[in-house]
């Protein structure tokens, strides 16, 4: 399918705003303290330069090419000059394990790889001595690389200068390589973060990248001159979409930070019209403020506490240009002078115009906040196979519990199970060499299970997701069990940065608690409560209490879902570690694990049902460096206050 | 070993001689701190000077610096015999240092305190500098490059805008290493620069110190009570105990000699 005039491929975008946006920034990248920046046509031409020298180290057509490393220009640029020689690029997530990536790499049969730095190239060199698959290196920073056996490993700015000094030889084939993509041809292999089971690759079309970036282009108007920050996972789908998919599409500039530990700060200069960050990000920032205002001294935290009760009551409404009174507005004005402004811009949201959360669902009070200072924050719900969108919020239909309307050409219906489907241009091409998988999540008609539960809204026609649909089962009496709806009211208190909620099976619920040690700690501070560790804080018997509440809250909050009203927690502990990726607790994006903290903490669960007060344990931790370590520990089993479901919620007694 | 220097395990080359003590000898009045040492510090390498507490390690770093004025015996630096300078005099020369208690502006920014390691590499007057302008603006546009440089290589990008003062311990040693490295020096002295750091801190610091003698090509001299830390960095160790040198050599061979097992290490027992 020839589309518009033949821009079927990203090489083929690329050309196009060399050609029309020549003069305008393309990419930034924060180094040496300062914002370097490159234009269309200087980037187009470091490109052809990479891919020019892939050529000479012999990167085949169909070849794929993994990269590993932060958000960094030349990565993106490698990823596109891989396309150029008909490679398909594979990202990959830079802070996995060697072991994660072995699986990876193998599975892909990589070639080349392009790593950040020395980091990166140690992992791949000890994948390599098991696999020995990877005939090429080729690195970004220099630094620390000179000692290396560089037979096999190059510079990626030498592969470059060598690129360029061998055009003569090179040019003819390279043209020709790149006339030879189409909508057809693969664009980018994705794995995904494997909740279950190994990661799979996921291979995207041309068509579905460009079709999905142009329909999501035009559903939020983005236009040349906008800005993101690009500091999400390169392996993300969403980065992929975000930075190259629509970055290309419309020409708009993609903005790299420093590292990620400046990130808050580069946000800050950059002021990005369109941005994206999970929930957490935004919670962070939040907890941020808040603990700052605590500490401001009383005038100013006055004037604050004033600004913003006026910002919850009518900054929505403006946003979604509903009708407010004129008072109304004569206060938001100056509440806007006063805090939300300067507030924006110590956040860096001065310029929003679209921003994005999604992933996992985000706290009311959260979303409300961040949309009375003016900021348009919306929700989308997508995944990798889908090419990220599925539904999302237009502009003035935004809520904290829904995730919008089907995105623009995405058909969705939901089964009788109540999972939900979709179809859509960006629908993903297959699962790489795994046509089961492919078969049992894509249909011939090309309906592609998400393996999420859900329902339409009737009255506004927005979706609403409720869980995954393999974790809704059901207690031992048959009341239905939806462990992340429960969940979810949890990690809205900030003390709570994630739980697990048991029951399915059994006769009643409990769970387990991580404390979030930023806003517990604070409190902690404020209070005068000493502690040495994370584990001795989050066993503290005042963190217990506090934690004890939030759960006797969440309880009388899900007693009035008629359906949900068995999920109620009767009792928790609180675990003595952070549940983390690296001990394969999470997933990369931070989604819970919940058969390998089943099996992992089984001594926990059984405690929390056979009643005991305390139960001492031993966990094995996973270091950095993947050295492992155990940490043990006593922790204490609390019961909740539980709402009798069979009454109202007035007439609530504490069990 | 030979004055064209040699080659370490490693494959490094190590250079000529770039300083050489002869029969130093340091006295504070009746006090002997040290006593009749000679050693060389070859160009490219790391060179340790340890020794229990008060076998004179830090007044050697001293006479290394030009701080102290040895009684007796010579200090060759680049092939000339060196005479009493003031400190500035020996900044230029290209010798730099940190400290062993932290000495850094606590109230300025990290990247003002790296920048004061240029102070003897800067030309245009304090005039010119005040104003701003012309040459003396040029001078710190590229000045404030080679800073970058330094901050991006020692990954303290974060911190950049961050007052000294409200640092951590182990960052405030990576500053004063910055610092240290902004003069671009011929020769750096640390003076224990992993003290109070804990594990993790050690080991960023000891990567940090093989990667300025590796990518700079800077010649180091350190002192330091960590023995691991030094047999793992240094290319050779000079073995001090009450001011005399009772050991030199590589960290195998210091490691195995019987005077070092029995003044240092404590006695082996059989």
């Amino acid at each position: 399918m020839a589309a518009t005039d033949e821009l079927t491929s990203v090489p083929a975008l690329l050309a196009r705003n060399a050609r029309l946006y020549a003069g305008r920034p393309a990419w930034r990248e924060k180094e040496f303290g300062i914002w370097q920046s490159w234009t269309w046509a200087e980037g187009a031409a470091e490109i052809r330069g990479i891919a020019l020298g892939f050529l000479a180290l012999g990167l085949n057509r169909g070849d794929h090419v993994a990269i590993i490393g932060r958000n960094r220009p030349a990565l993106y640029w490698s990823m596109v000059a891989a396309q150029m020689c008909g490679a398909v690029p594979v990202p990959l997530y830079q802070d996995a394990v060697a072991e994660e990536m072995a699986y990876v790499l193998e599975n892909c049969g990589a070639r080349f790889v392009i790593c950040g730095d020395q980091e990166q190239v140690d992992k791949v060199i000890e994948v390599q001595d098991r696999l020995h698959l990877v005939e090429q290196i080729v690195y970004v920073d220099k630094r620390g690389m000179r000692k290396y056996d560089h037979s096999r490993m190059n510079a990626l700015a030498d592969v470059e200068a060598e690129g360029k000094a061998g055009h003569f030889r090179f040019d003819a084939e390279l043209d020709a390589r790149i006339a030879e993509l189409g909508y057809d041809s693969t664009c980018v292999m994705l794995y995904t973060s494997g909740t279950t089971g190994k990661p799979k690759g996921v291979v995207l079309s041309n068509r579905n990248i460009i079709e999905t970036a142009k329909n999501s282009s035009s559903f939020d108007k983005l236009r040349p001159g906008d800005d993101v920050l690009a500091y999400l996972p390169m392996a993300w789908v969403g980065d992929f979409i975000f930075s190259v998919g629509q970055a290309m599409w419309t020409g708009f500039c993609v903005n790299c930070p420093e590292s990620a530990a400046t990130m808050m700060t580069d946000l800050r200069e950059i002021g990005p019209t369109y941005f994206f960050a999970p929930p957490r990000v935004f919670e962070g920032q939040l907890t941020q403020v808040m603990i700052r205002m605590e500490d401001a001294g009383r005038l100013k935290k006055a004037m604050f506490d004033r600004c913003m009760k006026v910002a919850r009551r009518v900054g929505p409404a403006i946003l979604d240009g509903k009708p407010v009174s004129l008072g109304d507005r004569l206060a938001y004005w100056i509440g806007d002078k006063l805090v939300y402004g300067p507030l924006k811009n110590t956040l860096g949201f001065s310029r929003i115009r679209v921003g994005y959360t999604a992933g996992e669902a985000i706290g009311p009070e959260i979303f409300d906040f961040y949309r009375s200072l003016g900021i348009n924050l919306k929700q989308l719900y997508g995944q990798t196979e889908a090419t990220v969108f599925i539904t999302q919020q237009p502009d003035g239909e935004v809520r904290s519990d829904t995730v919008g309307v089907p995105s623009p050409g995405v058909e969705v219906r939901i089964a009788e199970n109540g999972e939900v489907f979709y179809r859509s241009p960006g629908t993903f091409v297959e699962y790489y060499k795994n046509p089961e998988s492919t078969a049992s999540t894509k249909d011939a008609e090309g309906w592609v299970a998400t393996g999420d539960a859900g329902f339409f809204e009737e009255k506004s026609g927005h979706l609403r997701i409720i869980d995954r649909a393999k974790d809704v089962g059901k207690m031992a009496d048959g009341r239905l069990f939806a462990p992340k709806y429960v969940e979810n009211k949890l990690k809205f208190f900030p003390n709570i940065l994630e739980a697990v909620v048991f029951g399915n099976g059994r006769d009643r619920c409990t769970a387990f608690i991580n404390i979030d040690l930023t806003a517990v700690g604070n409190w902690a501070e404020r209070n005068n409560i000493a502690y040495s560790s994370y584990q001795e804080l989050a066993g503290h018997p005042r963190v217990y209490e506090t934690i004890a509440r939030h759960v006797a809250e969440v309880n009388a909050s899900v007693a009035q879902d008629a359906v949900l009203s068995g999920c109620q927690i009767h009792r928790f502990c609180i675990l003595h570690k952070e549940l983390d990726a690296d001990d394969g607790e999470m997933t990369r994006t931070r989604k819970v694990r919940r058969n390998v903290i089943e099996t992992k903490y089984a001594d926990l669960i059984a405690g929390l049902y056979d009643g005991a007060t305390s139960v001492a344990t031993e966990t094995e931790v996973t270091y950095e460096d993947g050295r492992k370590g155990a940490i043990r520990a006593t922790v204490r089993m609390m019961d909740a206050a539980t709402v009798p479901p069979n009454r109202t919620p007035d007439r609530r007694a504490a069990a | 070993m030979s004055t064209e220097g040699y080659t370490t395990a490693d494959g490094r080359k190590i250079g000529g001689v770039l300083m050489e003590m002869k029969n130093i000898t340091l006295r504070f009045g009746g006090v002997k701190a040290i006593t009749d040492i000679s050693f060389d510090i070859r160009e490219g390498e790391i060179r340790a000077i340890i020794g229990p507490n008060g076998a004179g390690k830090s007044s050697m770093l001293n006479v290394i610096s030009g701080f102290y004025v040895p009684q007796e015996g010579e200090v060759w630096f680049r092939g000339q015999k060196r005479a009493p300078m003031r400190p500035y005099e020996v900044a230029r020369q290209g010798i730099a240092r940190t400290f062993q208690n932290i000495a850094l502006f606590e109230g300025m920014t990290v990247l003002d305190n790296i920048m004061t390691g240029r102070l003897t590499l800067m030309e245009t007057g304090l005039a010119a500098q005040s104003l701003w302008w012309g040459k003396a603006q040029r001078e710190e546009v590229a000045h404030r490059e080679k800073v970058e440089k330094i901050i991006d290589f020692l990954e303290i990008q974060p911190i950049r805008k961050t007052p000294v003062g409200r640092l951590p311990y182990g960052l405030k040693k990576r500053v004063e290493l910055a610092r240290a490295l902004a003069a671009e020096p011929k020769l750096l002295l640390l003076d224990e620069p992993m003290a109070g750091m804990n594990v993790e801190e050690k080991e960023d610091m000891c990567r940090f110190i093989l990667d300025v003698n590796d990518e700079f090509g800077t010649t180091i001299a350190l002192i330091e009570h960590d023995m691991g830390v030094v047999m793992d960095l240094s290319d050779r160790v000079v073995v001090m105990d009450y001011g005399k040198k009772i050991g030199d050599g590589t960290p195998d061979e210091v490691r195995s000699n019987p005077d070092v097992i029995r003044a240092y290490l404590g006695v082996e027992h059989a």
